[in-house]
């Protein structure tokens, strides 16, 4: 079967056009159409978190959400997040900063996870954190260098104890 | 690349039903959070796909004048976790939601997909049994009404006629007035796991502090999610405590039937059915006013 559609969409603020097959994920679209590389194809089944972007300002495993569905949407990847000139975000520092990248491969999902926590301008209990990021593997860090970056960029945002 | 034979996306619930009288093989996909791991798991292949995804008229909870509690087939659990109505009426609805998988599958999941998909582990289906949620239907011959314990047929098996889809699950206001929660999900890991057992239970207690009504289900504790009357009919009258609690479970594991499966034996799965089923009159008790 071979059908397309044209999927009009705004990501990473910047308003896009695609024709792409009816069968493929929005991590094919992102990767193949635009070239969004951040997006990783992990397990391919919503288990790992790796393909995680955010849909209209909710998480979502783009390996299990159709291309024909971001129609209309407005999708934010990790290249999002970087100044003009490819500065990093306060968030991607934090990673940097607390050791919360190994191999890198979790972190982009986990970013955009600690994305939606941080703009929600709510304050997380640490528990709230690590449930929210419950949906991310990292075979790597142990999490507690992630939770810590979270916690410490949420704190700063905020106002208050690191 | 899914599998699809082919692909049509709904416009509406009518064009929904239009659809599925073409192609009566389709396969409905609400969330996907299901379907699409079949097929990449290729126990589904060549699929003709009616996506219902898209329509916005489905998503959304509202009380109805007459105190029912409308919740869209599509509302998603993070939206039910998180809605206002339902935490103020339903707060045990929002627990149960709020078990599922990790925060992007309460993202895409949805209750209608949950429960149309028959599994007798879903989060939210033992508290939809539990509050005698009613499922509605629409297709080509109009709107029917089922009871949940009605609309599971067998294990992956429910009661949607050809042309029908799952437009709304309903909690009666009888079902919930007055009546207060509590569900547990026993499963290996606190997130993005299937539960081994859960139970869902809630009581109303009358003036003098005793047991009006009571009412359990348990999901993995047989092929669908099912309620335990003799647990129910035991404690009805008596004295709100841990008296009836204890006559509760030892009523509850006597109608239940779980298998062995390589995730717990049918023993293990028994002796957390008793223990579940202990806490869950006892909070719900708790949170009704009883000092326990």
């Amino acid at each position: 079967m071979t059908q397309y559609q044209v999927v009009h969409c705004t990501i990473n603020g910047k308003s896009c056009e695609a024709v792409v097959d009816v069968r493929a994920s929005l991590a094919d679209m992102l990767r193949n159409n635009f070239r969004l590389t951040s997006v990783k194809k992990g397990c391919g089944v919503g288990e790992c978190g790796a393909c995680n972007v955010l849909v209209d300002g909710e998480c979502f495993n783009s390996c299990i959400y159709l291309a024909v569905w971001a129609d209309g949407k407005s999708i934010r990847t990790v290249e999002g997040l970087t100044g003009p000139n490819g500065e990093l975000s306060d968030i991607q520092q934090a990673f940097i900063d607390e050791g919360a990248v190994q191999c890198g491969f979790c972190t982009p999902g986990f970013i955009m996870s600690a994305v939606e926590i941080l703009e929600s301008g709510k304050r997380y209990t640490r528990d709230e954190i690590r449930r929210q990021l419950s949906g991310h593997l990292c075979r790597c860090t142990g999490y507690e260098n992630i939770i810590n970056a979270v916690e410490k960029t949420m704190n700063r945002r905020l106002g208050g104890d690191e | 690349m899914f599998d699809f034979r082919s692909y049509a996306a709904a416009a509406s619930v009518e064009d929904a039903v239009r659809l599925l009288a073409e192609k009566p093989n389709a396969v409905i996909m609400a969330g996907g959070s299901d379907v699409l791991i079949k097929m990449r798991s290729r126990d589904m292949s060549q699929v003709d796909v009616v996506s219902i995804y898209g329509l916005d008229e489905l998503r959304g909870i509202r009380l109805e004048p007459n105190g029912d509690i409308r919740i869209g087939s599509l509302t998603s659990f993070s939206h039910i976790e998180h809605d206002e109505t339902v935490n103020r009426l339903i707060p045990v609805l929002s627990q149960a939601a709020g078990t599922v998988g990790g925060p992007q599958i309460r993202n895409i999941g949805t209750i209608g997909g949950n429960t149309c998909n028959g599994v007798t582990s879903a989060d939210t289906a033992s508290t939809c049994f539990a509050l005698d949620a009613i499922i509605e239907l629409t297709g080509s011959e109009g709107v029917r009404h089922v009871p949940i314990v009605g609309f599971y047929l067998r294990a992956g098996k429910v009661d949607i006629r050809p042309t029908e889809i799952q437009t709304a699950v309903i909690i009666p206001r009888d079902s919930y007035e007055n009546c207060f929660g509590h569900y547990q999900k026993y499963a290996m890991r606190n997130a993005m796991d299937i539960a081994t057992l859960n139970c869902s239970v809630n009581v109303r207690l009358n003036a003098d502090g005793a047991i009006e009504r009571a009412r359990i289900a348990y999901g993995v504790a047989g092929p669908v999610p099912m309620r335990a009357g003799s647990a129910e009919a035991a404690v009805c009258g008596m004295p709100a405590g841990e008296d009836a609690a204890h006559i509760f479970a030892d009523a509850a594991i006597r109608d239940i039937n779980p298998r062995d499966s390589w995730r717990a034996s049918k023993a293990f799965r028994i002796h957390i059915a008793h223990e579940l089923a202990v806490r869950g009159l006892t909070e719900s008790m708790r949170r009704a006013g009883a000092t326990i």
